[in-house]
């Protein structure tokens, strides 16, 4: 492996490190608001990039521009998820029945993608898809910069929502101590709402990203899934910054491993992170509950 | 859950509560002792159909694997959505070996099955010490997490013959016979599951599980040893499920990744689990067999997946909001509640509590 390609490796590493971590963070988020841990994140990020792929081929809309509309519907759809299912679980095994509620909604998601779209692969395409940056010797593809700055604002913009606002301190504090903020008079059950809608919202942006730098069908969510799990499990389940962090981190050793010896082992980098993390330091490498303590 | 029968002041004296339970247990007998000569009779009753006996089959299948499934899930209440990995386990284990072995098709290759349980049990114990260090809903991430590790590992190592997946001896039994054949195999199976469920769940083993589900903490502090036990049901879960994917490697002839290790499997463990009812011995058999053969005529009548995709989730999700507790522990208390209203002596009042650890809880 030359040097050249070792910098080309991590410069990747570091952009898709952006769009991933806009796919992790609504998972990280609604695990750290309310111990939920979201297994249709995969789908959902499918499905926004199912949403961008429809307004495009169907109404012409740029995929930027679309996501003004995609994200408010993933915004509507996250709150049904927990007005509708989420609210309704007994508080003492909510987590495990999460995950099953959540994969019940990854396998609808499915279902409908596959009876709308079928099951070939698609790709978004825009003008801007093909043409990259060249400096020295190195190709930085237009895509993975636009969809890093779409990550460093978005992350940005959740981080000041959560600790800068006032919304934000309302939703720390119903996750702190539920009892005490309903005495404080914030509406913990509108807060959770709100906060699992904007989780499932970011989605779609992330969504719209992968699907203008990868191919996907219908069941694509499970393999992201797993990724998008060791991420947060490396950042710390909750932890925003932590979850950029561990993304770019994740894939610049996954790049490695794909130019070093083959792209299909690397995959396996975001499983082992999986397991010696939760082996050796279940907290994961930047803290856990970084929302609740800040 | 702490079983209250003689706190109750009009409790029955000893000898007539003691009626209605040996009254019980005769049901309880009955219902077996009928339950398994459907089971025996039913491939003479559909000897035409193929189709069904095709579908029976599968859900024997999985009447045994989630049996399985609950021995470690439904007792610890530790959710493992990972058990696809034995399952394909089984079926990769039996393919290499009848292979490598040149073993003769026909009943000989049955002798592998042990060898399939073996495989997966093995395996589960080093994959049980890394996911059992951490604690409920971590711990089914990890599962999740090794289903995908064995996925890929199928996919990409060069022994399991890559996406191409592996053909096993050809098997020339005649079309009328081959399904009925399977089937008994796969009853064999079943039962030999349930035995070994109800003997965990009546043994001191069973109840530390079951301690363990109901406040781990204190079970430690009582002096189980929870790792070890969990550990140990574990294993135990695994090997039915290893034998289970080993039958269904050889009844379809030939395996896949995608197949063998199908994330839907691992769901389709839990929601089976969830309908009949996790914790007890009729609600796994209950739940697969039901949501089977439903599942196989469903892909029989719409050919679209994606239909078959959302009926599936949305019954999923249904049973999670209307019966989270399953089917078996529901009615259980229904009967039990109805029981205790009727007047007489008999009322024995037994506390809603479904899965009790004391008293007789729904078997």
């Amino acid at each position: 492996m030359s040097f050249d390609s070792l910098i080309q490796a991590i410069l990747d590493g570091v952009l898709t490190g952006g769009v991933y971590a806009l796919m992790a963070a609504g998972l990280s988020l609604i695990f750290g608001v309310m111990d939920i841990i979201n297994i249709a994140q995969g789908a959902m990020v499918i499905l926004g990039a199912y949403l961008s792929y429809a307004l495009s081929v169907h109404l012409g809309i740029d995929l930027f521009l679309g996501l003004l509309i995609t994200v408010p519907v993933m915004f509507v759809l996250g709150m049904f998820l927990e007005w509708g299912f989420i609210r309704r679980l007994r508080e003492g095994d909510r987590t495990s029945m999460s995950i099953l509620i959540t994969y019940a909604f990854a396998i609808i998601i499915e279902g409908v993608l596959t009876v709308l779209f079928g099951t070939d692969y698609d790709q978004l395409s825009a003008s801007y898809l093909n043409s990259s940056v060249h400096i020295l010797n190195f190709y930085l593809p237009d895509i993975y910069l636009f969809g890093f700055a779409l990550a460093v604002v978005l992350l940005g913009g959740l981080y000041v929502m959560f600790f800068r606002t006032k919304f934000g301190r309302g939703l720390r504090a119903s996750l702190q101590n539920r009892t005490a903020a309903d005495l404080v008079g914030i509406n913990v059950n509108r807060t959770r709402m709100l906060a699992t809608g904007i989780g499932v919202g970011v989605t779609a942006a992330g969504g719209m990203v992968y699907g203008a730098t990868s191919a996907f069908n219908p069941d694509s969510g499970y393999d992201l899934i797993s990724r998008l799990l060791a991420i947060v499990i490396l950042g710390g389940m909750g932890s925003i910054g932590g979850a950029m962090a561990s993304a770019v981190l994740l894939l610049i050793a996954a790049d490695i491993v794909a130019t070093a010896w083959e792209p299909t082992w690397s995959i396996l980098v975001f499983y082992a992170a999986i397991i010696l993390v939760l082996s050796f330091r279940p907290i994961g490498l930047f803290g856990a509950r970084a929302v609740r303590s800040q | 859950m702490s079983a209250t029968a003689g706190t109750d002041p009009a409790a029955a004296p000893g000898t007539e509560q003691g009626t209605v339970r040996s009254r019980s247990r005769l049901a309880v007998r009955l219902v077996v002792v009928v339950a398994l000569a459907i089971g025996i009779l039913f491939p003479l009753a559909e000897n035409s159909d193929q189709g069904t006996m095709s579908i029976a089959f599968f859900a024997l299948i999985f009447m045994a694997s989630v049996t399985a499934w609950n021995i470690f899930s439904g007792y610890s209440g530790y959710l493992a959505l990972g058990h696809a990995v034995f399952f394909g386990t089984g079926a990769y284990t039996i393919a290499l070996t009848a292979n490598d072995w040149h073993v003769p098709a026909g009943w000989s290759i049955m002798w592998l099955l042990p060898l399939c349980g073996l495989a997966a049990g093995v395996l589960a114990i080093p994959l049980g010490l890394v996911a059992l260090r951490t604690r409920r809903h971590v711990f089914v991430v990890v599962t999740i997490a090794f289903f995908f590790i064995f996925q890929t590992l199928a996919t990409n190592l060069s022994f399991t013959g890559g996406t191409g997946g592996l053909q096993l001896p050809f098997l020339d039994w005649n079309y009328d016979v081959y399904n009925e054949r399977f089937y008994y195999v796969a009853l064999v199976l079943v039962v030999l599951t349930v035995i070994l469920s109800w003997v965990v769940r009546r043994s001191r083993f069973g109840l530390q599980l079951m301690a363990i589900r109901d406040d781990e903490d204190r079970a430690r502090g009582m002096g189980v040893r929870t790792t070890r036990v969990k550990l140990a049901a574990f294993v135990l879960s695994a090997i039915p499920v290893g034998i289970a994917g080993g039958i269904w490697a050889y009844f379809l002839g030939s395996i896949y990744p995608q197949s063998a290790f199908d994330p839907l499997f691992d769901i389709a463990l839990a929601l089976m689990g969830f309908i009949g009812g996790i914790g007890t011995i009729s609600g796994p058999l209950l739940g697969a067999l039901v949501l089977e053969s439903l599942q196989q005529k469903l892909t029989q009548t719409f050919s679209t997946d994606g239909l078959y995709l959302i009926i599936y989730g949305a019954l999923f999700l249904a049973v999670l909001l209307l019966l989270p507790r399953g089917i078996v522990p529901s009615v259980a208390e229904r009967v039990r509640s109805w029981r205790a209203r009727r007047p007489g002596p008999s009322a024995s009042a037994e506390p809603a509590a479904g899965t009790g650890v004391a008293g007789v809880a729904p078997q």
